[in-house]
C-alpha cells in the first residue's frame, strides 16, 4: 500500500513512516497542510493517515476540501482530539476512520488494512488469485500449500495485482505503490521484480499485456 | 447556628414587650396621680358636705352603731367621722372605724386607724364645735389602681402570645426570599455555578444574590480555564506520547540493528521534548497560580541575569550569544524568578529557531526603559505574531521541540515583573525581534 502519512510531529511521522514500512507499506510523510494538499494532488495514494490539527490547518480541511473535489481516497484520522463529538466530526467529514493517540501501531496498521479492503470490496481479509493467498496482515503467501518467501518490493508488487485479479496495472501504478518521494527507482525495477515474483508463485500467474502493463490470471 | 429569624422574632418581641412594660409604667403612675387627685376631692367634697349638714342640725348625739367591719368592695369606700372639739365621737358612718380619724388641722392626711392605713380630709369648725373627718382607705385606692392596671395588662398579656405569632409568621413570610435562595444554592450539584435567579428578591437581599452571581461567574471562568488547561496539556502530551509507543513499537517489530537503533534514538529525543513540555507545564502553572504582577523583588542587573541564563542553558558552538555591556547597566526592581523565566523563555525560543550557525544578540533599548534580544532565525510570519503568546500556539516557523508554551510563559512572567513583551521582525535583517519593556518608573539606566 502507498500511504501518505500527514503528521507534524517528527518523531511519530518517523515511527509511522518506519513501523507501516515494516508491515509492507510504502510510506511518504509530510508535516504541514500545504504539503498534504500538494502531495495529494500529485500523488495516488492507496490510504491517508491524517492529523487533525496541523500548524497551518486544521486536518478537516484537508478533508473536506478532498471530498469536494470528489477524491475517494481513504482517510485515517489520527488525532489528540478523540472526544465522541471530535469523532463524529471527523467521520462526518469524510474520514473513513478514526484513531485517537497514543495508538497501537499495529491496530492503525489492522485499520488500513480494512479500509483497503471494503475499498475494493471484499469482506475476507485473504487476497485469493491464480492459486495464490495472500495475507495482508501477516504478509504470508502461500502457493498450493507451500509458503513462499517474496522480498518487501516482491510483496508489494503481487499485493497490486492481487487487489484487482484480471485488472491491468501499468508500470507506472506499480513503480508508485513500491517507491516512495525520495527513493531512486530504477528505470527496469519493475520487470526485474515481475521477473523474481514468476519464479516464485509460478510462470502463468502474472502476464505481461505489451505496453499497458501487467495483470493476474483471473481465476483459482 | 444563629438563626436570622429567631433573632429578628426575640428583637421585635423584646422591644414590644418593653414598649408594653413602659407604657403601663407610665399609666400606672399617672393613673394612681389621677386617681389620687379625683378621690381626695371627693374627700374634701363629701367632708364639706358632711359639715354643713352638721352645722345645720347642730348634732348633740352619738351617731348611729358602727356597721359591720369594713369589705373590700367599692361600696362603703368613704368612711366619716363628727367629733366634738372637746374630743367626743359625734356620729360616724356605717364601716367608719372606732379611732379616731380626724386630726387636730383642718386638710388632708394619711393616718393609721386600728392598724389600716387611711387616707382623711378633716373639716375644723370653731363655730359648731365640731370636727368633721371623711377617711378613705390607702388599700382599697392601692387596689383601685391595681385593678386598672389588671385591666389593661390582662388582654395584653393574653394578646402578647398572638402577636408573637403573628411576627413569628410575618417574619417567615418576609425571609421567604432569602430561603428560596438558599434552597436553589443548596440544591445544586457541585458542578452547577449558574447565575442565582435574582427576581422577585427585595432590595436588601439583591446586593448577596449580585455578590454570589460575581462569585459564580468567576469560579465558572477559573474553572473553564483550568479545563481549556487541562485538555490542551492532555492532547500536547497525547502526540509525543503516541510517538513513544510507536517507536518503541517499531523497535521491538524491527528485524535489523539500523532500524531498532533510530526508532531508540527518537525515543529517546522525544523523551526529552516530552519531558521539556512537562517543565513548561509546570512552570506556566505555576505562573497562573501566583497573582499577576508581583512589582517587588531585590534590585536585578539585566546584564547578570542574561549571562547566567545564558551560561546554564546547553552550549551550542554553532550559535553566537553577544551580550551587550550597556545591559550591566540596566538596573530594575523586579521579582527575580520571573524576569529569569522571560529571559529563559526568550533565549531558548531563538535558540531553537535558529539554523546554525546563527547569532542572537541581547541589547539595551536606546531610550533606557528595557532591553531587547535578536535572533538571525526564519522570524515569526506577520499574520501570526499577535499569537505568538497563545497556549500551545506553534506557528508555521515551528521548531521540532518546540512545546508552544515558551513565549506564553515568557509573556506572563514579564506581566507579573510589570514589563510588555513586543514582537518584531527585524526590518534591517532576518529574525526576530523581541523587546522587553521595563515599566517606566522602577528601572533606570544608572
Amino acid at each position: 500500500m502507498r500511504v501518505l502519512v500527514v503528521e507534524d510531529d517528527p518523531v511519530l511521522a518517523d515511527g509511522l513512516k518506519v513501523g507501516l514500512g515494516l508491515s509492507g507499506s510504502t510510506v511518504d510523510v509530510v508535516f504541514t497542510a500545504a504539503d498534504a494538499r500538494a502531495a495529494l494532488a500529485a500523488t495516488r495514494f492507496d490510504a491517508v493517515v491524517l492529523d487533525r490539527m496541523l500548524p497551518d490547518g486544521a486536518g478537516l480541511d484537508i478533508l473536506a476540501d478532498l471530498r469536494r473535489q470528489g477524491d475517494a481516497t481513504p482517510v485515517l484520522m489520527l488525532t489528540a482530539l478523540d472526544e465522541a463529538t471530535d469523532r463524529v466530526a471527523g467521520l462526518d467529514a469524510g474520514a473513513d476512520d478514526y484513531l485517537g493517540k497514543p495508538f497501537d501501531l499495529d491496530e492503525l496498521a489492522a485499520r488500513l488494512r480494512a479500509i483497503a479492503r471494503r475499498r475494493e470490496g471484499r469482506s475476507g481479509p485473504l487476497l485469493e488469485a491464480a492459486g495464490i493467498v495472500l495475507d495482508p496482515a501477516t504478509s504470508i503467501v502461500t502457493v498450493g500449500d507451500k509458503a513462499v518467501s517474496l522480498s518487501r518490493r516482491e510483496f508489494a508488487v503481487l499485493m497490486a495485482l492481487m487487489e484487482w485479479p484480471g485488472v491491468i496495472r501499468s508500470r507506472g501504478e506499480l513503480e508508485n505503490r513500491l517507491y516512495g518521494w525520495q527513493e531512486e527507482v530504477e528505470s527496469n525495477a519493475v520487470e526485474v521484480h515481475i521477473h523474481n515474483l514468476r519464479a516464485k508463485v509460478g510462470r502463468a500467474a502474472i502476464e505481461t499485456v505489451r505496453g499497458l502493463g501487467y495483470r493476474l490470471r483471473n481465476g483459482p | 447556628m444563629t438563626s436570622l429569624r429567631r433573632r429578628l422574632f426575640l428583637l421585635l418581641i423584646s422591644a414590644t414587650a418593653a414598649i408594653w412594660v413602659c407604657a403601663v409604667g407610665w399609666i400606672y403612675f399617672e393613673s394612681r396621680a389621677d386617681l389620687e387627685h379625683v378621690l381626695d376631692t371627693r374627700l374634701q367634697e363629701a367632708a364639706r358636705m358632711v359639715h354643713s349638714m352638721v352645722a345645720s342640725s347642730n348634732l348633740e348625739t352619738a351617731g348611729v352603731a358602727a356597721a359591720t367591719a369594713a369589705d373590700f368592695t367599692y361600696n362603703r369606700q368613704l368612711s366619716c367621722q363628727v367629733w366634738s372639739l372637746s374630743g367626743r365621737l359625734l356620729a360616724r358612718s356605717g364601716g367608719a372605724p372606732e379611732g379616731s380619724l380626724a386630726e387636730e388641722l383642718e386638710g388632708f392626711s394619711d393616718r393609721q386607724v386600728n392598724g389600716e392605713a387611711w387616707r382623711v380630709y378633716t373639716v375644723v369648725d370653731l363655730v359648731h364645735g365640731v370636727r368633721v373627718a371623711v377617711g378613705d382607705r390607702i388599700g382599697l385606692r392601692a387596689r383601685l389602681v391595681r385593678d386598672l392596671i389588671v385591666g389593661l395588662v390582662g388582654p395584653a398579656l393574653m394578646t402578647v402570645p398572638l402577636l408573637g405569632l403573628m411576627i413569628w409568621a410575618s417574619l417567615g413570610r418576609g425571609l421567604a426570599p432569602l430561603r428560596r435562595i438558599a434552597g436553589e444554592i443548596a440544591g445544586r450539584n457541585g458542578d452547577d455555578v449558574s447565575p442565582v435567579a435574582g427576581e422577585g428578591a427585595p432590595d436588601e437581599v439583591r446586593p448577596l444574590v449580585d455578590a454570589l452571581n460575581g462569585l459564580f461567574a468567576k469560579v465558572e471562568a477559573a474553572r473553564r480555564h483550568e479545563k481549556e488547561m487541562t485538555a490542551f496539556a492532555a492532547h500536547e502530551l497525547r502526540t509525543p506520547l503516541a510517538g513513544l509507543k510507536t517507536q518503541a513499537q517499531v523497535a521491538l517489530a524491527a528485524k535489523d540493528a539500523t532500524t531498532r537503533d533510530g526508532a531508540l534514538r527518537q525515543i529517546i529525543a522525544s523523551v526529552d521534548r516530552t519531558g521539556r513540555l512537562v517543565r513548561q507545564l509546570l512552570a506556566l502553572a505555576r505562573l497562573e497560580a501566583l497573582p499577576d504582577v508581583e512589582p517587588d523583588g531585590g534590585t536585578l542587573v539585566v546584564g547578570a541575569l542574561v549571562r547566567e541564563v545564558v551560561t546554564g542553558l546547553p552550549r551550542r558552538p554553532d550559535i553566537a550569544v553577544t551580550i551587550d555591556a550597556a545591559l550591566d547597566g540596566l538596573e530594575m526592581q523586579a521579582d527575580r524568578d520571573s524576569l529569569y523565566l522571560v529571559v529563559r523563555n526568550l533565549q531558548e525560543n531563538a535558540a531553537e529557531h535558529m539554523r546554525p550557525p546563527g547569532r542572537i544578540a541581547w541589547s539595551a533599548l536606546p531610550d533606557g526603559v528595557g532591553f531587547a534580544i535578536e535572533d538571525d532565525g526564519p522570524g515569526i510570519p506577520e499574520d501570526e505574531l499577535p499569537e505568538v503568546t497563545r497556549r500551545f500556539f506553534r506557528g508555521r516557523t515551528r521548531s521540532g521541540s518546540g512545546s508552544g508554551l515558551g513565549l506564553t510563559i515568557a509573556e506572563l512572567a514579564a506581566r507579573r515583573v510589570g514589563a510588555r513583551l513586543i514582537f518584531a521582525n527585524r526590518t534591517e535583517a532576518r529574525g526576530l525581534r523581541v523587546e522587553i519593556r521595563l515599566p517606566l518608573k522602577p528601572a533606570a539606566l544608572s
